[in-house]
């Protein structure tokens, strides 16, 4: 593998991993706090899901790194200039309605983008992302279902879900652009690659989230607005606030056994 | 005549059968069980918000992962108890009620803050532990769904108390900052820990009736020994020293002998007077308000749905 | 009228203080008369001391093809399992 090669395997990988992470980390704060009891142990699976990915891209990370360099110093020891997750990811729970539409949004995503995954070149990313689809698959069915349910239950529910789905829309471009490194690891039209095409992706999620919000009684909104630069560190004010409570431990005692 | 109701029942406890939900059974022993069932399903949900104020903080990832299942697990043993209580009559939503009201109970440990990252170790080691000895004593209680849940909550609590020590392993062992974390935690939650046994035989209010029932089927006192005589020694493992001075072995009666329990800080900490009793109650009930409109979207589009089947 | 009558599904608690559990169906046209089929269809040895009855069609079941992932997921998170933590031999009957 040449040096650039590897430093583009890298920060992909290390973006792929930034985006469970942080998204496991919003999702985890649902504990104890869920509408209701069933609801909560099951929000708090979904955060495992993410957080476990999460664990085993900064490990392989690590690994094509090869400095020494575990997981945690990846998770622990960067700051938010040097996290390249997707700015969708870091947003607040705002609501029920707010984390409930972000996921499905990205389970639409995600079972696209991780099915492309699972053919890549590189033996690794393949394997992950073959583990992680089967999880990806169980969310989208639970998130398809709440946003089907929330959209047509209450005007107050509809309103919520309308409101989540304007607030969040601007921040699905960047769903669809490819990095540098993405860019670098992907192959010729129709040719084997190591990364995901993004744009490819786009179509095909666009259709699917614009007849489930039609049948749920949502409109997808103009595109107005867009938000974009996670990849290269441009992120919203709220990731810094994730981080420092995140980090705390580790930044306060470096370097020692937990 | 055909045997009473209570004839029968009398001799089931008496032949440490189950009672089961659709049994005849004292209106005293339906609202005995409630009252604690109840109280302990609240206990599981209410203590997953100490070990949770962590959750976002945890120092690596595999504690995290870890953490956060413990946390879930306690949303689901109170998942379990909940549900068999309502085998008795009582429905989730006045079991809620009772709770914001403060008409219904929870252990007060809860009650008492998670202030640093040693305190998640220690309340699996300690909390945990102590829960654990009360749990394996209420597997033979008399009321089957009770004794069902808490047969298989024993079996998935194994790992809490483990993963507990296990890290009051490593920060006892760590810099001195962190065995003076892990020293400081154990200080501080060691007589919560004693006071979740409840008060002395003697003092106990619902403990006579019950054992009779055969709900309970040790006193606070035999349990509270049974912890202290476990613990001991680990505490002697990890090299830290006695939270309690007092805390001596009794060649005579075979047993630690260990000092008086606070039992006024039990009582103002029981009845609302603790430092966090305002803050726990507050967190559920604003999950539980904040629920409010998904839960009425819920039965609003079941409804729609079952009037459009109809139609 | 229709053709056949319902579906149920019959659960047995064997002894009191244990689970019920499913053993079997039958067709009866009330929960009913499931209850009393079942006791004569299913108990014929004192199996039970308790049944429960179900109509068939009530039961939401898993599906086989959901299987990847509703369990495959649970299969790589040994922390849940007290193994996982290794304690000393000195410490290690908690």
């Amino acid at each position: 593998m040449t040096n650039s090669t590897n430093t583009a395997l890298f920060n992909y990988v290390l973006g792929l991993a930034d985006d469970a992470l942080i998204l496991g980390q919003r999702t985890s704060e649902w504990c104890s706090r869920g509408p209701f009891l069933e609801e909560d142990i099951a929000l708090s699976n979904l955060a495992l899901d993410y957080i476990g990915r999460a664990r085993m891209f900064y490990q392989y990370a690590a690994q094509i790194q090869g400095m020494g360099k575990t997981e945690d110093d990846l998770a622990y020891f960067r700051d938010e200039r040097e996290f390249t997750n997707l700015v969708i990811n870091e947003l607040p729970n705002f609501d029920f309605a707010f984390s409930i539409v972000r996921q499905y949004l990205l389970d639409v995503h995600a079972c696209l983008y991780l099915e492309q995954l699972s053919n890549s070149k590189d033996q690794r990313l393949s394997e992950i992302a073959a583990k992680a689809i089967k999880e990806t698959r169980y969310h989208l069915k639970r998130s398809e279902t709440w946003v089907l349910q929330l959209g047509q239950g209450t005007e107050e529910s509809a309103k919520r879900m309308q409101d989540a789905l304007d607030e969040l829309w601007g921040y699905t471009p960047e769903l669809f652009i490819s990095s540098e490194a993405e860019l670098a690891l992907s192959g010729e039209e129709g040719e084997a690659s190591i990364a995901v095409n993004r744009e490819s992706l786009r179509h095909l999620w666009l259709e699917r989230v614009t007849a489930h919000m039609l049948t749920s009684g949502l409109v997808i909104p103009e595109q107005n607005w867009q938000v974009v630069g996670g990849r290269n560190g441009d992120h919203s004010e709220h990731l810094g606030h994730l981080l420092s409570e995140m980090q705390i431990l580790q930044r306060s005692y470096p370097g020692l056994e937990w | 005549m055909s045997e009473s109701g209570q004839a029968i029942f009398d001799r089931r406890i008496e032949s440490e059968q189950k009672v089961e939900p659709k049994d005849w059974m004292p209106a005293d022993y339906r609202k005995n069980l409630i009252r604690q069932m109840s109280q302990h399903a609240h206990s599981e949900v209410i203590g997953m918000q100490p070990e949770g104020n962590w959750i976002s903080r945890a120092p690596t990832l595999k504690r995290k992962m870890v953490l956060l299942a413990k946390v879930q697990d306690e949303g689901g043993h109170g998942l379990y108890l909940y549900s068999a209580t309502e085998t008795l009559n009582a429905t989730r939503d006045e079991m809620n009620e009772a709770l914001h009201s403060g008409k219904a109970k929870y252990a007060s440990i809860f009650n008492y803050p998670a202030l640093s990252w040693a305190d998640v170790g220690a309340i699996g080691w300690l909390v945990d532990g102590a829960a654990i000895v009360n749990q394996i004593s209420l597997q033979s209680t008399s009321y089957g769904p009770y004794s069902r849940a808490m047969i298989r909550i024993c079996k998935e609590e194994s790992f809490h108390q483990r993963q507990g020590y296990e890290m009051m392993i490593v920060l006892a062992n760590g810099t001195k900052e962190q065995k003076a974390m892990a020293q400081d935690a154990l200080n501080r939650i060691w007589w919560p820990s004693l006071m979740m046994f409840g008060p002395h035989d003697s003092d106990s209010a619902h403990s006579g009736r019950s054992m009779q029932w055969k709900i309970k089927r040790r006193t606070n006192d035999e349990l509270r020994q049974s912890f202290v005589d476990q613990t001991v020694p680990q505490i002697e493992f990890l090299g830290l020293e006695m939270p309690d001075p007092e805390i001596k072995w009794n060649e005579e009666r075979g047993h630690y002998d260990f000092g008086e329990i606070d039992w006024d800080e039990f009582k103002r900490v029981i009845s609302g007077d603790g430092p966090c009793n305002r803050d726990r109650i507050r967190h559920h009930k604003k999950a539980h308000d904040d629920g409010q409109w998904v839960r009425d979207a819920l039965v609003a589009y079941q409804t729609k749905k079952s009037a459009a089947s109809a139609a | 009228m229709k053709k056949n009558n319902d579906l149920y599904e019959v659960f047995l608690r064997s002894i009191r203080g244990v689970d019920h559990r499913h053993v079997g169906s039958l067709h009866a046209d009330t929960p009913e008369q499931a209850l009393t089929y079942a006791r004569d269809c299913y108990t014929r040895r004192s199996e039970g001391v308790s049944i429960w009855v179900v109509k068939s069609c009530d039961i939401t079941a898993s599906q086989e093809q959901d299987a990847e992932s509703f369990y495959d997921p649970m299969d790589d998170k040994p922390y849940r399992h007290a193994s996982y933590y290794v304690l000393p031999d000195e410490v290690d009957n908690m």
